[in-house]
């Protein structure tokens, strides 16, 4: 009881001289933008604003599926969405069937180097004003993306964290460590169908699994979606 | 006060209006040999206004090294624009016209004399005016003046009204100033020749500053800069910067002047500089309470800039797709902010599409067939390799185009699931979608489904 009530006269003592300069700040509820995929949407919130969103997993497994459809739900929401296409692998032509807006997306083609990838982005960042920013280093061999060093990422963070921008980091293996406010590991599965008799088999869907690895929580973590083979 | 000059016989070579702006800045040129000016603030210089107007005539005579029009001039002061034109084109000489008094001189003046045109009143209005009157047997200035207001308008209109006050010496208007032509150029010379960026951005800076300051003094805008470097091989290096927006910043001209030079230099040192620019009206916008924010476009336009020197400006840009059917077939735009808002709101839950990685270039591959159908694939390159068994497949899908053209293509496609070779691996198989030429029989991974 003495020890509760001295702790409350010191506080006061402090706040009467140094106002609220020890005073823990909360953070507002950070606000989402929508990935495009109900499924998702229900287990994740959406990626959130003003921090770092990772999206990793193997090839074929739906990370680039997820990067069209936040694009597409993004650019046709009136958001300037920029990518950073470190190996240029970016298909305009299938991502135009998936329904990108090209006017509000702004491409940075980088040919494998990842030092212009991340001034890039740096760029992007500081001048601000674009709703979603997606570096792509889905290509980058996991020995040069272990090799990241944590002080980008940590730059990024600090730059967008009272900013509206969602930056999404799409890769093989998970790299920006403690950097991602959320973090999504996905696995694919194709779905072949014997549709055509003449051609045989037609790849038709490809069902991706989504595990939240961070934050986790403990109702609901996984989620499941189908993207469609384009035809 | 304002002094009207008038000079019926003007050697063609001469111009009045210059001569008026000898004696003020604010200068109206009327018509072809009649200008006005106001003399207000001006006794301090040439004392009253008649002083001022004998200095006028008096300047007018003298030779035109010496300033003057080699001519007589009548001048003629009045507290009313109006009333000292029609005092200086009817009266020889200086008039002076007290204010009130304006009857008193031009009282007796027929009324065929008005000047229509200062009233904006059309001339067979006008023609129609003069006759009603001559009918209602209205001779004079005077006499037009001395009519009752409201019988006028009740009879002649408001063009009568106008008239009458034109008559009576008690309109009311502004001078229509004649303004220099602003000129949207600045150059300048160097002494020694400059062959670094660094001292040549003071130059940059300089210029585009005075720029600027032209453009924000007629509230204009820019959306092109002309940068022209004289070269010391009397040579010139142009270049030419569009922005997709009018902009008056000299900061962020500079800042875009500067990195076009570094990207684009000048084959040699510098001997002079010269920038320009096309005026225009600056861009208005309105934004909404629930519109996302979008960049600024003067930092937007820098960024790009930015981006550009660092990947080169092929590599940035909007997609666009090609009105073809060759596989992986774009354009890259100029990234310029949408205007319009966009009303495409696609909703959710609709379909989401397989994405596809294009491998540029496309990887080689070597392709063990069984029937005709790939079963083994082994490709490598320098960023990505895939190697193992062909555990699924569709196709072939036959491409064809351009049979004309040297680059046409012909291609077998398939898409296959690659079974990773490592057997401990638990892995899904990856999806790739893999061509055969026709042509040459060889075999290429195009990309991967992701």
């Amino acid at each position: 009881m003495r020890n509760a009530l001295s702790k409350a006269e010191i506080k006061s003592d402090i706040a009467a001289r140094f106002g609220d300069a020890f005073k823990i700040h909360e953070r507002a509820a950070a606000e989402t933008l929508s990935t495009g995929v109900t499924e998702v949407d229900a287990s994740t919130g959406g990626i959130p604003r003003g921090a770092i969103t990772e999206i990793f997993g193997p090839r074929s497994s739906g990370r680039t599926s997820l990067m069209y459809s936040l694009l597409r739900y993004a650019t046709t929401h009136d958001e300037i969405c920029a990518l950073v296409d470190t190996n240029d692998v970016f298909a305009p032509a299938a991502a135009a069937m998936s329904g990108i807006d090209f006017e509000r997306l702004l491409w940075i083609r980088c040919a494998a180097n990842l030092e212009h990838a991340f001034k890039a982005t740096d760029l992007l960042l500081h001048a601000g004003g674009f709703g979603l920013v997606i570096v792509d280093l889905g290509d980058v061999a996991g020995k040069d993306v272990r090799r990241i060093i944590s002080s980008w990422w940590y730059r990024f963070r600090r730059t967008v964290e009272d900013r509206p921008t969602a930056v999404v980091v799409i890769s093989e293996e998970a790299c920006t460590r403690s950097c991602a406010a959320l973090t999504l590991e996905l696995h694919g599965r194709a779905e072949w169908s014997q549709a055509s008799i003449s051609y045989g088999n037609l790849l038709r869907f490809n069902s991706i699994n989504v595990n939240r690895c961070r934050p986790l929580l403990p109702a609901l973590n996984e989620s499941q979606f189908r993207a469609r083979a384009i035809a | 006060m304002f002094a009207c000059i008038y000079s019926e016989k003007l050697p063609a070579d001469l111009s009045l209006t210059d001569f008026a702006y000898a004696f003020s800045p604010l200068v109206e040129e009327t018509k072809p040999g009649t200008v006005v000016i106001d003399v207000d603030g001006c006794e301090l210089l040439f004392g009253s206004a008649y002083q001022l107007a004998q200095e006028v005539a008096c300047r007018a005579k003298q030779s035109r090294t010496s300033g003057g029009l080699e001519s007589t001039v009548n001048v003629a002061i009045a507290a009313n624009p109006d009333a000292a034109i029609h005092a200086a084109t009817r009266l020889q000489g200086i008039t002076f016209v007290s204010s009130g008094e304006e009857l008193t001189c031009l009282g007796e003046f027929p009324i065929t004399h008005l000047d229509y045109s200062l009233v904006n009143v059309d001339e067979q209005t006008a023609e129609e005016i003069f006759e009603t009157l001559r009918l209602w047997g209205i001779r004079s200035f005077c006499d037009f003046a001395s009519l009752p207001v409201a019988g006028v308008s009740e009879r002649l209109g408001q063009e009568g009204i106008r008239l009458q006050q034109l008559a009576a010496g008690k309109t009311e208007r502004h001078l229509k100033i004649k303004q220099p032509e602003p000129v949207f150029a600045n150059s300048f010379e160097l002494e020694h020749p400059i062959a670094e960026l660094e001292p040549l951005s003071f130059i940059f800076a300089r210029l585009l500053h005075q720029l600027c300051a032209t453009l924000n003094a007629y509230a204009l805008a820019t959306n092109e800069l002309l940068v022209e470097l004289e070269l010391e091989d009397q040579m010139t290096h142009e270049r030419r910067l569009s922005l997709p927006y009018p902009m008056r910043d000299h900061k962020v001209f500079l800042k875009l002047v500067l990195l076009d030079t570094e990207m684009h230099p000048p084959a040699g040192a510098v001997r002079g500089v010269s920038i320009r620019c096309e005026p225009v009206k600056p861009r208005v916008l309105q934004s909404g309470l629930f519109v996302p924010l979008a960049p600024a476009p003067d930092k937007l336009e820098l960024t790009l800039a930015r981006l550009a020197k660092l990947v080169g400006e092929e590599n940035l840009g909007s997609p666009s797709l090609v009105d073809t059917h060759r596989p992986d077939a774009f354009n890259m735009k100029r990234f310029v902010l949408p205007a319009k808002k966009n009303n495409r709101r696609l909703p959710i839950e609709t379909g989401q599409c397989v994405g596809l990685r294009m491998f540029r270039p496309a990887l080689r591959a070597v392709v063990e067939t069984e029937q005709g159908c790939p079963a083994q694939i082994s490709a490598w390159g320098k960023q990505r390799s895939v190697y193992g068994k062909v555990v699924q497949l569709a196709g072939p899908w036959r491409t064809t185009g351009d049979w004309w053209r040297e680059d046409r293509w012909a291609r077998d496609e398939w898409d296959v699931a690659v079974a990773s070779s490592n057997k401990l691996s638990d892995e899904p198989p990856g999806l790739y979608r893999i061509y055969r030429k026709l042509n040459s029989e060889m075999w290429f991974v195009a990309g991967n489904y992701d």
